[in-house]
């Protein structure tokens, strides 16, 4: 499987594709929408069986999987053909990928109900079931086409590599040849999945699809799409949150040749021409004067500031296990530290950008799409459709890390905005600017936690209390109702709530202070800030009474096993209690880490390294157990990815606002990890039958703990603020 | 105003702005589109570019400053021997995870080996840290290099 095709599902017809065997894939046209049990494939009986749209098989024995999860970088592409291909016995060179169009009807999220979308590190996990039954089902039907043409029992057929055998006779077809007939049997009831243990490519390296169109240049990106007479559009933002345009003159922006438009949206001021240096140097002499009467101008330092005011009252209860207040009063020593997170911005490598054609009765939009349900909506309510009129085409996404799942949909909304403000007349790139994409806000929220401890007289924790204060990602977005029980949105507490930790007496509090700075979840949600909190204040009480901190983390997670494994098992490959090489005129330290989140379960040690305030991470001793490991080599890249990604957090990563304008802008002033400061990464995956978790996101809040506590080791400096300043 | 412009061995040209940077000019002229933008002040490298075979930030190089030089994109990369080992090493290590900054990793990969056969982490660290990678792909880069190196040697 050395291509991949990105095919636009909107201009193609599937029953036009000759007589090969689709599997509920219906005509594809989102005007014409299939849903279960009525599904267009020929091979489905009307409304028999459920049917499954994932897999289609030509008579040239291409096997197409049509995935529903975005490709963002994390390799589902690769993962979820690979459960197909698995049940269904296909040679991976035979597998190509082909992107889901917009149909929650067939395509949602197992784990979000009637929704359709990519995030939580789920892609895997919810699509573990339906897609190996979805390649069970066509092997079976295979098999029984084989069956009726041989004259044989089923039971005697088998199927290797894209083979399907009658050994007794030696008759063999390849699944072209069987497709046409593959296509005229029943959709079996049940399917009996494989025993783990006849896996060929569960369990293995298989190459990833998309690796040569990214290393030729022929990947196609949002960025790269071009359509017939499309405009491309730059917009003129605000500078602060909730301000409008109040007047603007646009006759420098009309005066630079090629500009074709300059038109007031919602957004701000939009300049089309039919390129975007053009499109750019039009906004850039647009002359605007902004109402800013509702915009936000509390600088960081002020928002922090009523933060840790709000720290000193009482918070709603996240959790609150025993009694806190008296075993804390009972306590022979009590510890209190107070934590400081920034904002920060997701910056992934392209941009936001968004392309949308806008017709009398659809609108389509190209998109490294994420959230496929939200954003029909969003788009159909700006430009007067109805969601099922917006079809969405799902391309590559240079990154995102949380950002294009934004439950607002706001890139694409500015989009339409803009594309219905030309009435349609001509497909419409939006292309935002790194200063745009930095600037735009939907932040991770910066967050404020105070955690006290209470220790008896043996220097055991009898009480934990921990406070956080933090803006509310979910509060006022669709997914509220869902996620935010009794005013705790639990994407702020997570991690926390959940601290696995053997303490009698826990209590977790929250206040969710609104703020006019936009916020969304960011790789890891609330783990980004929770487990730094925990786990270094877990490290100041090993420190304090004692012990090891390794050891004191075994003995508290004596019931929790899988935290405990991978926390074994990246000491024991660290080396941990070795004494770490000593350098001349240099600190060195070790730090380790451990903390769950979407079910995955993470453990690090870090070596650092200290010259005269300067800190490097040499080397990352990373442990996980994600249940089955389904391609190991896409985990271990996951893990060097979440790593590099929570390092470039806690070595740089600050938004700070002043006045309530964003202070940083481009990679000058918000720095990401480089090559040289890329520490050395050992992965090592824990064996587990478990059912198969996201590795996506589990890795990035770890390191920055490990690392702190490496420094605190190295220098006896505590860091309690990110990102860490020496 | 029209510009003459070699790039990937064949000559063309293009009417623009002598201003434009000349990742816009590949990108929206050329349809040359696997440069890739990412930040516009050089400070990423997604936009490399041959320029004469030294490495070069497309997003900050003016497209009438390249007229009369010979300029390769990752488009034209394949069909030079170091390119090519270079781009085999990525696709055999998997490399790429979102892909968008690939093309300026390596594009800088083929320049360094170009000039230096056998880098060292030193040398790798000081071609490549201008090139950004958010996915954090750089340890796979590192060993994708040295695979290459191995392969020319």
């Amino acid at each position: 499987m050395d291509t991949l095709g990105i095919v636009n599902l909107s201009r193609r017809d599937f029953l036009k594709a000759g007589a090969g065997l689709t599997l509920g894939l219906a005509a594809p046209s989102v005007f014409a929408q299939a849903g279960p049990g009525r599904a267009g494939g020929k091979a489905v009986a009307a409304g028999a069986f459920e049917p499954n749209a994932f897999v289609r098989i030509g008579t040239d024995s291409r096997v197409t999987v049509v995935v529903k999860h975005l490709e963002m970088g994390q390799g589902t592409y690769t993962g979820l053909p690979t459960l197909v291909a698995e049940e269904l016995d296909a040679d991976w060179g035979q597998v190509i990928v082909q992107p889901a169009p917009a149909d929650a009807s067939r395509y949602n999220n197992l784990f979000w109900g009637p929704a359709q979308g990519t995030g939580g590190s789920t892609a895997i996990a919810n699509s573990w079931e339906q897609l190996r039954k979805a390649g069970a089902t066509a092997r079976a039907m295979l098999v029984a086409a084989a069956a009726q043409r041989w004259r044989v029992e089923p039971g005697a057929i088998t199927v290797s590599r894209g083979t399907v055998l009658h050994k007794a006779s030696g008759r063999k077809a390849s699944f072209g040849q069987l497709a046409a007939d593959a296509a005229k049997q029943l959709v079996p009831a049940e399917v009996k999945l494989k025993d783990p243990k006849s896996f060929v490519y569960i369990g293995k390296r298989v190459p990833r699809p998309d690796s040569r169109a990214k290393s030729t240049g022929t990947a196609i990106f949002t960025q790269d799409v071009k359509l017939p007479g499309m405009l491309t559009a730059v917009v003129a933002h605000p500078p602060r949150f909730g301000a409008r345009v109040k007047s603007f003159d646009a006759a420098k922006a009309k005066a630079v040749k090629g500009v074709t438009d300059v038109v007031a949206i919602p957004q701000g001021v939009a300049v089309l021409a039919g390129d975007f240096w053009t499109a750019k140097s039009g906004r850039d002499a647009l002359l605007i004067a902004w109402d800013e009467t509702g915009a936000f101008k509390l600088g960081s330092a002020g928002i922090l500031a009523e933060y840790q005011k709000l720290a000193a009252t009482l918070g709603l209860s996240a959790r609150r296990d025993g009694d806190v207040a008296r075993a804390l009063a009972g306590a022979a020593k009590t510890l209190e530290a107070a934590y400081e997170f920034p904002y920060l911005a997701h910056a992934a490598m392209e941009p936001m950008n968004c392309v949308v054609k806008l017709g009398a009765n659809a609108c389509e939009v190209w998109n490294g799409e994420q959230l496929q349900t939200v954003d029909q909506a969003a788009v159909a309510s700006v430009v007067g459709l109805k969601p099922e009129q917006v079809s969405l085409n799902m391309l590559y996404a240079g990154g995102s890390f949380g950002r294009r799942a934004n439950p607002r949909s706001d890139y694409l909304v500015e989009a339409a905005a803009i594309a219905k403000a030309i009435n349609g007349r001509a497909p419409v790139k939006l292309v935002w600017t790194r200063e745009d994409d930095m600037q735009a806000g939907y932040y991770r929220p910066l967050n404020y936690h105070v955690i006290k401890a209470g220790l008896d007289a043996q220097g055991r924790i009898t009480a934990w209390h921990q406070r956080i204060v933090g803006q509310s990602i979910l509060a006022g977005t669709a997914f509220e109702s869902a996620l935010v029980k009794n005013g705790i949105d639990v994407t702020s507490v997570e991690g926390a709530s959940t601290l696995p930790y053997a303490i009698p007496n826990l209590g977790v509090e929250l206040h969710s202070p609104k703020m006019g700075v936009p916020v969304q979840w960011w790789r890891s949600v609330g783990s980004t800030h929770t487990a730094f909190s925990t786990e270094t204040f877990l490290d100041e009480i090993a420190a304090a009474t004692g012990k090891d901190p390794y050891e004191l983390r075994r003995t508290l997670l004596a019931k929790h096993l899988r935290h405990k494994g991978v926390l074994e098992l990246a000491a024991q490959r660290a080396g941990w209690g070795k004494p770490l090489a000593q350098a001349a005129g240099a600190q060195r330290g070790r730090g380790i880490a451990v903390h769950e989140s979407f079910n995955t379960f993470v453990a690090q040690v870090a070596e650092v390294t200290v010259v005269e305030g300067r800190l490097k991470v040499d080397r990352v001793v990373c442990a996980v157990d994600c249940g089955v490991a389904v391609n190991p080599s896409v985990i271990r890249a996951q893990m060097e990815s979440g790593i590099a990604f929570g390092l470039t957090a806690a070595l740089h990563g600050a938004i700070t606002l002043k006045d309530g304008v964003v202070e940083q802008s481009n990679f000058h002033d918000y720095p990401p990890l480089r090559m040289n400061e890329m520490p050395r990464i050992d992965v090592h995956i824990v064996a587990s039958s478990e059912k198969p978790s996201g590795v996506g996101e589990p890795a990035t809040p770890v390191i920055a703990p490990a690392v702190a506590n490496a420094v605190f080791a190295a220098t006896g400096k505590r860091v309690r603020s990110l990102p860490i300043r020496l | 105003m029209i510009i003459p412009l070699q790039v990937n061995g064949q000559q063309t040209q293009v009417d623009a702005d002598p201003n434009t940077p000349l990742l816009w000019v590949l990108r929206d002229h050329l349809n040359l589109t696997g440069t890739k933008y990412g930040c516009g002040m050089a400070l990423c490298g997604a936009c490399t570019v041959h320029i004469d075979g030294a490495p070069t930030r497309s997003c900050s190089t003016r497209v009438t400053d390249t007229a009369g030089k010979l300029i390769t994109t990752i488009e034209g990369l394949g069909s030079d021997n170091v390119g090519k080992a270079v781009q085999d090493a990525w696709i055999a290590l998997d490399v790429p995870q979102c892909g968008y900054c690939q093309s300026g990793q390596i594009m800088s990969a083929a320049a360094l080996l170009a000039a230096n056969k056998n880098p060292n982490d030193a040398d790798i660290d000081a071609a490549m840290t201008g090139v950004v990678c958010r996915c954090g792909t750089y340890n796979a880069i590192r060993a994708a290099i040295k695979r290459a190196a191995k392969a020319l040697a």
